[in-house]
């Protein structure tokens, strides 16, 4: 498989984009032009899997454009063509999504010609071989996503949410080119082969991963740098939102899995200390400011940060298990966070198409005005079952199998020869056993308080069933979110030739297991069989109902519900997202966001009715942000009289600095 | 043989540093007493072992002086002053369960890695020792800093003395002067601290020491 | 492979059998510590049959995923019972799903029951599923410690290969006995035993797990209160297999191994239940914002256990 196929089609997406803005006004314009960017999508998937299961060569091409002496670099090998499948497969998942529910949009010519683009900057940010191609693709992918965020520019915060999204993206921007800048050092070899043999200090490369974890890390959430995202992601479409957390936080890490495992050479324990740690914390508050939420969007917002978090987690354990030379090791945490890559794309996709879907057909994204959905939208109710089911890593979906591997690596840990890490691994650990958990409590409360119970307002009430395109998307990764758990083996050995790539070492293969288990480290230790998991909780499931009707009763009445015999017709008396996270919020919530919770009780005669305010604040930006935001409007404030000097100070500037130079020539040694 | 006594030593260690745990997140005082006499009781328990194992006599009497004095002695002394200040039924309410709970066993991850770096030459039993040993004596100091009553202060710095006392008796042949000396002052030191408990009372009527805080503050 | 299957097969069977009657000799053996003669041992055989020949009722704001949950609960807790050994190592699937993976079934169960709790729209299902939440998000920590501290003595998490390696002897250790009073406490916590909740009680402040299933009857409710006697039975075996291995006959073994195996794990669960029936009269039950200073207990215990290991290990 050579690149010039994959670049002729981020090219046509791009012609797309342009293609868009007359097709915008027409009635079928966007369905034609959902329809050709799946259909481009498709064909540069195949185009990946292909790679990836030929076990071709890595492949690369010079175009001549771009920067004269360097031209871009493209280059397919086995991580490029893995990334590209789960962008492209994302890609497709949305395009199929956005036939059905893209004709909803107010004003389409905001979004149809930056969705091909964005899709196309995606692929670019994969393919791309040397550092101002990345950087190029990146800038483009930041600001086509920005364009699609402020497409809904009239509802409240949005703006304010493009705006956060652009200062942080192109401060991600600048530590990255800083990054590229030190691998690149004095010669100045701008292209990744050139990165690769050229050396760096110990310092250097702790100061390149700061920068990576800085650029590429606020790209893909972690904390604290993960405040632009909850804000950014639900204010776009429900399809582009499923794109920004499903696909571009995955075009992140694989920013970040390149630069630090590929260019940045033989890592040292402590990095790998470091990004552990960073995945742990994310996890756990990321769940944690999902539960606090009732937005429906930003909760599966925060979410995305909890499993980047997961990801990281695998990422650090892979980057100290290889630092100690323990090769199989970090072939399992690699494959692991690989694995939840693809994992994530399919469940957060399929969980924001969902979401999306709700909002259409009932025009509220607050979970505390919805409820009852199931028996309205029984299709969707069933593959967000699945989405929640999955996301909540439980057997026997996708999110168990990629979580259970994390675990296996973390049970290695054991070996590693360094306190710090011996000690840190399983702390993470547990705090990912607690995550998962929470994780678990969060998606009982999102489908229990927007799909069952009883409707809360007579939006709800009034909710019909969503249109087929979006059904085929949703249940497409439903599907494919129940064959990679019962069959994670063939992903674990479609992800070798990747982990091979990266750290010389990859998994056993595990196509020869019997029954198709997967065993990560030897059978003696612990396998997990999904399919059998799978078949007997079904035959157990089949059997219990065929004893029953045969044995037992089968009569069903229906009846108003028990509620211990007092039963309250107003459907307000039922459990709101923010009682359902009431016990984890005192727990948790006191300590980490200071939640606290105030009853108003005006005095007895009173009429009015008593008040109960819950307050939760976000640490992270009230003591991070707020004084960077002040310092920076302080110093500009000062550096504002500079543009109000006279001319002779304007003079005497420009002499000392005139003089100060002069000055520095002369005692340069 | 040396097996066994390597698990048995283990055994009483560990659950010395658990019993120190279980400190910090006691809030009534009477069981908080209650708990420091235990910790001595398995304190005395581990030293006499390591009597045994290290065939020292001389820990057998030290093992008897930690019964004697800690475990019994002290506790009931403690017990009958929180009756006469009349605190015996108080409820802490300063702590914060879960936070200071991490912090301990972050403190016990700490002083393992900080003990098992640094003696990577010596005998198995001693560095093993040392190690629950310094957990012992920062999750003693960890408790006097949670505390806001002035008794639980006295517990906590106790309990920091046993840990002195377990490290003390896994490094083999230290002089039973320096043994005598460090429980005497520590004897001393208790006395004192009675007294001035009895003194603060009686000025302040309560031993609660952000009250006395409060009083430093308005004399400014 | 076709004594592994028999076993297997027996041990499901087994497992489905004794369940109910474990649950028998708890309640028999606390209404006599309570001076009362209290119901037979076969009582709960009974309700369950009585239960599952009326008709059910179905609250009008249920919706389909109601009528589904008991028969996936019922699948999830009894596949992950089927794996754990109780009186034979030699289980045909064993190697399907180690204990993480097992842990995660009754996970899936309990993922599905909180659900449930919210189907109908009632403040009473809303009150059990966030309890049960909560009490679930910390005692998974714990669970996952305590897996770490068997897998650090045991080099692995399959339950067999645990189960066989404790069956020859690890010494004296003091990680274990944390292990063991920590998988204790989250034992009781997950099955919703006093102190955590009172399975027999009728008053909302106290209810978890009843106020979850309070809307379900007939045939749903027999099969999740068989269920939840699977679910007590897992754990009483799994402590069984782990921490008392002994009379658990291995692979390959002539079949009177197996029966006098069968009768020893009879004779631990009937402990079990003793010890359970003394220990829930013997303590009153926990406000619910007490809970988690429970579980953070077993959580302690279970860290402080792998961190002793290490200790140990790393000399």
């Amino acid at each position: 498989m050579t690149v010039a196929p994959l670049l002729a089609g981020a090219a046509a997406l791009l012609a797309l984009s342009i293609a868009a803005i007359p097709l915008a006004r027409r009635p079928a314009g966007n369905k034609i032009l959902y329809g050709l960017a799946l259909a481009l999508s498709m064909l540069l998937l195949g185009g990946a899997i292909n790679h990836l299961v030929s076990g071709a060569d890595p492949a690369w091409i010079r175009l001549p454009l771009g920067l004269p002496w360097i031209g871009s670099r493209f280059r397919l090998d086995a991580l490029s063509a893995f990334f590209l499948a789960v962008t492209n497969l994302g890609g497709s998942a949305a395009s199929l999504y956005a036939m059905g529910r893209g004709a909803q949009e107010p004003e389409p010519q905001r979004v149809l010609p930056f969705y091909p683009a964005f899709l196309a900057a995606m692929n670019l940010v994969v393919l791309a071989d040397d550092a101002f191609t990345f950087l190029l693709a990146w800038e483009f992918m930041s600001l086509t996503s920005w364009a699609l965020v402020m497409a809904h520019h009239r509802e409240r915060g949005n703006a304010h949410a493009g705006y956060v999204y652009i200062v942080m993206a192109t401060f991600g921007t600048l530590a990255l080119l800083l990054a590229f800048g030190l691998l690149a050092g004095p010669g100045g070899g701008y292209d990744f082969a050139a990165m690769r043999t050229h050396e760096v200090t110990p310092a250097i490369a702790g100061l390149v991963l700061a920068l990576v974890l800085l650029g590429a890390g606020s790209k893909a959430g972690i904390v604290p740098l993960h405040v632009w995202l909850p804000l950014a992601h639900p204010a776009a479409p429900s399809h582009v939102s499923a794109l920004m957390s499903g696909v571009m936080t995955k075009a992140a890490i694989y920013g970040f899995v390149r630069i630090v495992f590929d260019l940045l050479g033989e890592p040292s324990w402590w990095s790998g200390l470091i990004v552990l740690f960073l995945g742990g914390i994310t996890a756990v508050l990321g769940v944690l400011y999902a539960l606090m939420q009732h937005d429906l969007k930003r909760l599966l917002a925060y979410h995305t940060v909890e499993n980047i978090g997961i990801i990281y987690i695998g990422l650090g354990l892979a980057l100290a298990f290889r630092a100690n030379g323990m090769g199989a090791a970090a072939a399992l945490a690699m494959t692991a966070a690989l694995f939840h890559v693809l994992n994530h794309m399919l469940f957060k996709s399929l969980l924001f198409f969902g979401a999306g879907a709700v909002l259409g057909a009932t025009g509220e994204r607050d979970m505390e005005k919805l409820g009852g959905l199931a028996r309205n939208m029984p299709y969707t109710s069933f593959v967000f079952l699945v989405g929640c089911v999955a996301i909540s890593a439980l057997p026997p979906l996708n999110g168990f199998v990629s979580e259970w591997l994390t675990f296996q690596a973390i049970l290695l840990s054991p070996d590693l020869p360094q306190w710090a890490l011996k000690i840190m691994a399983p702390a993470m650990g547990g705090l990912l056993a607690l995550s998962a958990a929470l994780a678990a409590a969060c998606f009982v409360k999102a489908y229990g308080v927007t799909f069952l119970g009883r409707p809360r307002s007579e939006a709800a009430r009034e909710a019909r069933e969503t249109d087929a395109f979006s059904l085929a998307a949703m249940s497409a990764l439903a599907i494919l979110c129940l064959m990679a758990g019962i069959l994670p083996g063939f992903v674990i050995d479609t992800l070798g030739p990747t982990t091979l790539s990266l750290i010389d070492e990859r998994m056993p293969v595990q196509a020869s297991v019997r029954w198709l288990s997967i065993v990560p480290i030897a059978e003696s230790r612990s396998s997990y069989n999904g399919l059998l998991v799978f078949a007997f909780v079904a035959a157990s499931a089949t059997f219990a109902a065929l004893v029953i009707h045969r044995f037992a009763s089968t009569r069903l009445r229906r009846a108003p519900a028990w509620d211990c015999g007092f039963p309250d017709p107003s459907p307000a008396t039922q459990y709101s997202a923010s009682s359902f996270a009431q016990p984890i919020r005192r727990v948790f919530g006191t300590s980490i966001f200071r939640a606290r919770e105030e009853v108003n009780m005006p005095p007895p005669g009173d009429g009015r009715p008593a008040r109960l305010t819950v307050t939760v604040r976000d640490l992270a930006w009230e003591l991070i942000y707020v004084p960077i935001v002040r310092g920076a409007a302080w110093i500009s404030e000062r550096l504002n009289h500079l543009q109000f000097l006279t001319i002779r100070q304007y003079l005497s500037l420009v002499f000392a600095v005139l003089v100060f130079l002069l000055l520095v020539l002369a005692s340069w040694q | 043989m040396e097996r066994l006594a390597f698990d048995v030593a283990h055994l009483l260690a560990g659950s010395i540093v658990l019993l120190s745990l279980m400190l910090l997140y006691q809030d009534r005082l009477y069981t908080l007493i209650n708990v420091f006499a235990m910790q001595a009781v398995v304190l005395a328990l581990s030293v006499s072992w390591q009597a045994w194992v290290q065939d020292a006599p001389h820990l057998y009497l030290t093992a008897a002086i930690a019964l004697a004095v800690k475990a019994i002695v002290i506790p009931v002394a403690l017990h009958r002053m929180i009756r006469i200040l009349g605190i015996h039924r108080e409820i802490e309410t300063a702590l914060n369960t879960g936070p200071t709970m991490l912090a301990g066993l972050g403190l016990v991850a700490l002083s393992m890695a900080v003990i098992l770096r640094v003696t990577s030459d010596a005998d198995i039993l001693a560095r093993e020792d040392l190690a629950f040993a310094l957990s012992v004596v920062l999750l003693g100091l960890l408790t006097m800093v949670t505390r806001r009553n002035a008794v639980s202060q006295v517990v906590g710095f106790m309990s920091l003395e046993n840990g002195l006392i377990l490290a003390a008796t896994g490094a083999k042949g230290m002089p039973f002067v320096v043994e005598i000396s460090v429980a005497f002052s520590v004897l001393v030191a208790f006395i004192v601290i009675g007294i001035f408990l009895f003194r603060i009372r009686e000025r302040f009527d309560t031993v609660d020491l952000e009250a006395l805080d409060e009083v430093r503050e308005s004399r400014r | 492979m076709i004594d592994g299957l028999s076993i297997q097969i027996s041990q499901m069977l087994l497992v489905l059998a004794l369940a109910p009657l474990l649950v028998g000799i708890v309640r028999a053996i606390k209404a006599r510590l309570l001076r009362r003669r209290g119901p037979s041992v076969l009582q709960p055989f009974r309700d369950i049959a009585r239960l599952a020949r009326k008709e059910a009722v179905v609250a009008e704001s249920a919706s389909w995923l109601f009528r589904v949950v008991p028969y996936l609960v019922f699948a999830a807790t009894w596949v992950a019972a089927a794996l754990v050994p109780t009186f034979a190592t030699g289980l045909l699937f064993s190697w399907s799903a180690d204990l993480i993976a097992i842990i995660a079934l009754l996970g899936s169960a309990r993922f599905f029951l909180a659900l449930a709790g919210m189907d109908v729209g009632t403040s009473f299902g809303g009150i059990g599923s966030s309890r049960e939440v909560m009490i679930a998000s910390l005692a998974e920590p714990a669970l996952i410690m305590i897996v770490f501290t068997l897998a650090l003595v045991a080099g692995s998490t399959q339950l067999s290969t645990v189960a066989e390696i404790f069956l020859s002897g690890v010494g004296l250790r003091v990680s274990l006995g944390m292990a063991l009073v920590a998988l204790i406490i989250v034992a009781i916590a997950e099955n919703g035993r006093i102190p955590v909740d009172n399975p027999a009680t009728h008053l909302e402040l106290t209810m978890v797990h009843e106020a979850m299933v309070l809307e379900y009857s007939g045939r749903h409710l027999a099969l999740i209160e068989l269920a939840s006697a699977l679910k007590l039975l897992l754990y009483a075996s799994l402590i069984a297999c782990v921490f008392t291995p002994w009379g658990l006959a291995p692979a390959g073994a002539p079949f009177h191994v197996h029966l006098i195996g069968a009768a020893v794990y009879a004779g631990k669960l009937a402990a079990a239940g003793l010890l359970l029936a003394v220990f829930e009269t013997m303590i009153a039950k926990m406000r619910v914002f007490r809970v988690p200073d429970f579980l953070g207990a077993a959580l302690m215990l279970g860290s402080l256990g792998a961190l002793l290991l290490f200790v140990s290990r790393g000399l």
